[in-house]
Order: C-alpha cells, then structure tokens, then sequence
C-alpha cells in the first residue's frame, strides 16, 4: 500500500506550508464552516463521521475537544492537519502539526534525535538540531536523558520527546490527540503543568482532543463538546478564569458540571 | 547494550549434549552393521576421513566458501534492491512478485548449460545460482519489514513534512534492515546447499572445485566416509555464516533485540 505523504488538499491558507506569516483572515488561526466527514466501511457503508461542524479558533487560543468516543474527534485533528480533506464545508487553518495519541518515536533514534526529527526533515544538520533540541530537554526534565532511546524511557518521558518534537516543528498550530491519555493520574497531572508552562513561554495555537473533561476546563481557554457519531457541535463552555488553576477550585468543579452535562444531554 | 554475549558453559551445554547425543546413536546404528559403511560411515570413520584428508577439504572448501559468501551478499543486494522497489511502486509489485515466485519453482539443471554458455567454467554461474536461490528469502522479509511502520506513523511523518524519500530514509528503511538481516539469516541456511547445486550443475575447471563438486566424485568413486567429512565441513560452514550474520544484525540493528533484564 503506498501512502501518500503529501497533503491531499491544498489548503488557502497553508499553501506556504513553511511560513509563519498568518494568513488567516482577522485573528483566526483555524476556520471551519458545516465541514462534513464520511467514511466508508467495508461493506460499502457510508459511515458519517462529522456532519457539519463550523468553529473558529483564535490565533494563541487553546481550545479543548471533548466528545464521546467515535465522535471524530481524531479525524477534525487530520482534517486541520491536512492529512484528510472534507467531503463538504471549507476548512482554512494555518500549517498545523499533530501529536498522535500514541508517541511513536522511532525505536532506532535516541531521545534527541526523535525530538529534533522535525528539524532534520528541515534540512538542519544533525548537529544543530540535537542543540536545539537539547536546550528544550533542560525544561522539560529531560536533562540526562538525551542519548537515551526509546525504549528506556517511561511513558510520560516518551510523551515529553513526542511533544518536543511536535514543537519544533515550528508550526503556528499544535493539534494534540489526547497526549496524556496513556498516562497515570500522577503523570498525567505532571504532564499538564507542565504543557500550560510551556505554551506559556512559546504561545502556539492549540487544539486538544481528549476524552476528560475535568483536564479540558482545567487546560482550555474555551471547550468545544461534541455529540455522538456523526460528531456535531453540541455546545461550548468559555473558560475565563486564571492559570495555574487548581482541579478542586469551585469554578473549575462547576465548569466541568457544566460540560459532562452537555456531554451526557449530547449523548442522551 | 554490548550486542555480544558471554560463551557461559551454562550456554553452551545444551547444543553440546544434543550433538553428542545424536553421534552416540549415529555410531551405535552404523556399528550395528545392518548398513555397509559405502551407505553409511559411522562417526568414527568420518572423523579420520577429515582428519586424513584435512589438507584437500580445507583446499576445496576456499572457493566453496567464496561462492557463499559472494552469493549471498550480492543475494542480499538484489532481494534488498527489488523489495524496496516493489514497496516503492505497486505496479512493479504486481509485475515482479509472481515471477520472483515462480523463479524458487525452476530447477537449476534446466539453466545450467545456459549459465556455462554465457560465462564459463569460473565463479559466475555458480554465483547466479546462490543468488537465484537465496534472493527470494530476503525480498520477502524486507518487503514485510518495510511494509511495518503503520499508517499512523506515516501521518506523523508527514505533518512534519516529510517528503516520501525521508518517510523512507528515516523510517521505513531503519525498519527494513533487521528484516532483511533475518531474510538473509534464511538465505544462508539454503545458501550452502545452493552452493552444492551450483558446483554438481555446473562444470569447473581446476583442481579444487569446491566441496560440492567432492562430494558428488567421492560418491561416485564409493569415498564415502570422505563425502561425509566433506559435507560435515558445509555443515560447520552453515553454522558458522547462521551466527556470523546474528552477530551483525545485534550490532546494526540493536533496537531489534532490547537488552533482557537477565541474560544467563
């Protein structure tokens, strides 16, 4: 089966995929207007995945995407990634890069070389990217680890190379596939101080997927909760409070009230 | 993360008993004289045939070992070379699949004369014959090799820009190699009796032509026991060449085999 590596679409607004240069209209890094998605099964079943979705996201602006499983979820992160086209609707977002739910680092490349994978396939020399990887390594508690492959790092240090490669890639836009979602609860709340720090010192736009509403409001600036398949808008939570924000913080436990409501009256 | 591991004795009792255990038995039924010694020597009388004529096995084993080691690199090339072209382009997969299948089914009698036709009495045909013989394994075993980064990994790739020769370089082919390695491990265990095939199909000139060519003289001339020292030297060869190439693999492909928490 050869897979095509080239985007599919040609997307208005990424045509200079390199280019940092916003081109989206006003302060919109991504906009969708009624984009729907069907995919075939094998019986030749038209299987609708997501049926007119329209959201805009600010440039700098977290959005978290909460649904129920099989909601599309995963293919509105391809179709802003590029990886996938819409059936109907337009989509513009500028160059967007997306970290998988899974790390996949290669098992034959060492810490350092996985995270600067971006930069090689930019044509840095080898030298220079693992610099410049390394100098993230230092923030993220990965100090000591550079040499290290793979497989003898722990699944939150795996996620942490993953996500530093996701960075230095260099694009305006950052689609997370449920990042922490492998992870345990210690790790995981680890990981996500750790995340709001890091966009705090290199602000990108970015587009969360996952399936826990509580790390949604406690991450996102706005959450979107979509319905069951074919995944729809099915409401929108505006998380106006301050970071760090604590999980047990009345406004956080009533926001997150809020949006398993609209998950479970979504669902229903 | 030393790919080499310690001989321990611990290690190496088991083969040693095996091997002990099946010459015991060997050279209980040889002695048993239900057989003569031209069908079948007994352990004994091998082992003074390979020690008597030590000198002439040793002198037909260099051009033997040189048709092996020769073949299955250039072996390794070529499956290495196809896979990735049949993996490159589905069209040459369906265009070269089926004929490097039908190509394991051809005896080796019915080319050979061509083979001698075009080059000789030398090492060239008989080259072409390992290589017939032992590409096929390898072109399997890369093509799955390739063919294992998933999907997934292949988008990731891709949103990072990646053009499809840097899929290629940074992904699928570090996949391959240990496949490859594998195919050729296969290779080499047909690769030695390939070598016999070559060496009884085609003529050679020379007074040492090989051991294949030994053996099939010693059997007609009722050498027996020297035709079993003989194939008991392609069979140390065989062994010898299956480790050689696991030695590589561990050293060029150490992410295959992640270090065990115990290796005693």
């Amino acid at each position: 089966m050869a897979t095509e590596l080239q985007p599919r679409i040609k997307r208005p607004l990424g045509g200079a995929q390199q280019s940092r240069e916003p081109t989206a209209v006003a302060d919109h890094a991504i906009e969708l207007g009624a984009v729907e998605r069907t995919f075939m099964d094998r019986r030749g079943v038209r299987v609708p995945a997501l049926a007119g979705i329209s959201l805009k996201v600010a440039r700098g602006e977290l959005l978290a995407v909460v649904g129920p499983s099989g909601c599309g979820k995963t293919t509105l992160l391809e179709l802003i990634c590029g990886l996938q086209a819409p059936d109907a609707g337009v989509l513009e977002s500028e160059p967007a890069v997306l970290m998988p739910q899974r790390d996949l680092l290669l098992p034959w490349l060492d810490a350092l070389d996985n995270a600067s994978l971006a930069l090689r396939i930019g044509h840095v020399p080898r030298a220079q990217a693992r610099e410049r990887a390394a100098s993230l390594f230092a923030e993220l508690g990965l100090k000591g680890f550079e040499r290290a492959h793979p497989s003898e790092l722990s699944g939150g240090m795996r996620q942490r190379v993953a996500f530093v490669r996701t960075l230095l890639s260099g694009k305006p836009v950052l689609c997370l596939d449920e990042p922490f979602g492998a992870l345990d609860a210690i790790t995981r709340a680890e990981m996500q101080d750790w995340l709001v720090r890091a966009l705090a010192s290199t602000p990108r736009t970015v587009v969360l997927v996952t399936h826990d509403v509580e790390e949604a409001v406690l991450l996102a600036d706005r959450v979107l909760v979509l319905s069951p398949r074919p995944g729809r808008v099915a409401g929108e939570i505006d998380v106006a409070l301050p970071r760090p924000r604590g999980r047990t913080e009345a406004a956080i436990v009533a926001l997150r009230e809020r949006a398993l409501g609209l998950l479970t009256g979504a669902a229903a | 993360m030393s790919g080499v591991r310690r001989m321990s004795p611990s290690r190496l009792l088991p083969p040693l008993l095996l091997a002990l255990a099946l010459l015991g038995a060997w050279e209980l039924y040889a002695d048993l004289g239900t057989t003569s010694s031209f069908v079948l020597p007994a352990p004994h009388a091998v082992a003074s045939a390979l020690w008597e004529n030590a000198g002439f096995i040793v002198a037909n084993l260099g051009p033997t070992a040189e048709e092996v080691g020769l073949g299955i690199l250039l072996a390794l090339a070529l499956g290495f070379a196809l896979a990735v072209a049949v993996h490159l382009s589905s069209p040459l997969r369906r265009a070269v699949y089926p004929l490097a299948v039908g190509s394991q089914a051809i005896p080796v009698a019915v080319i050979a004369p061509l083979l001698v036709f075009w080059w000789g009495f030398g090492v060239l045909p008989k080259l072409v014959v390992i290589v017939l013989i032992c590409f096929f394994p390898v072109l399997v075993t890369t093509v799955d090799g390739l063919r294992a980064i998933e999907g997934e990994q292949l988008k990731l790739l891709r949103t990072l820009d990646a053009s499809r020769w840097q899929a290629f370089r940074f992904a699928e082919l570090p996949a391959a190699l240990p496949a490859a390695l594998s195919g050729a491990r296969i290779a080499l265990a047909v690769g030695v009796i390939g070598a016999y095939i070559a060496e009884s199909q085609t003529a050679t000139s020379g007074v040492h032509a090989g051991l294949g060519h030994e053996i099939n003289a010693d059997l007609t001339a009722l050498q027996t026991p020297r035709a079993y020292a003989a194939a008991f030297v392609l069979f140390a060869l065989a062994i010898a060449c299956f480790y050689a190439l696991s030695l590589a693999e561990r050293v060029l492909a150490p992410w295959a085999h992640p270090t065990r928490g115990d290796t005693t």
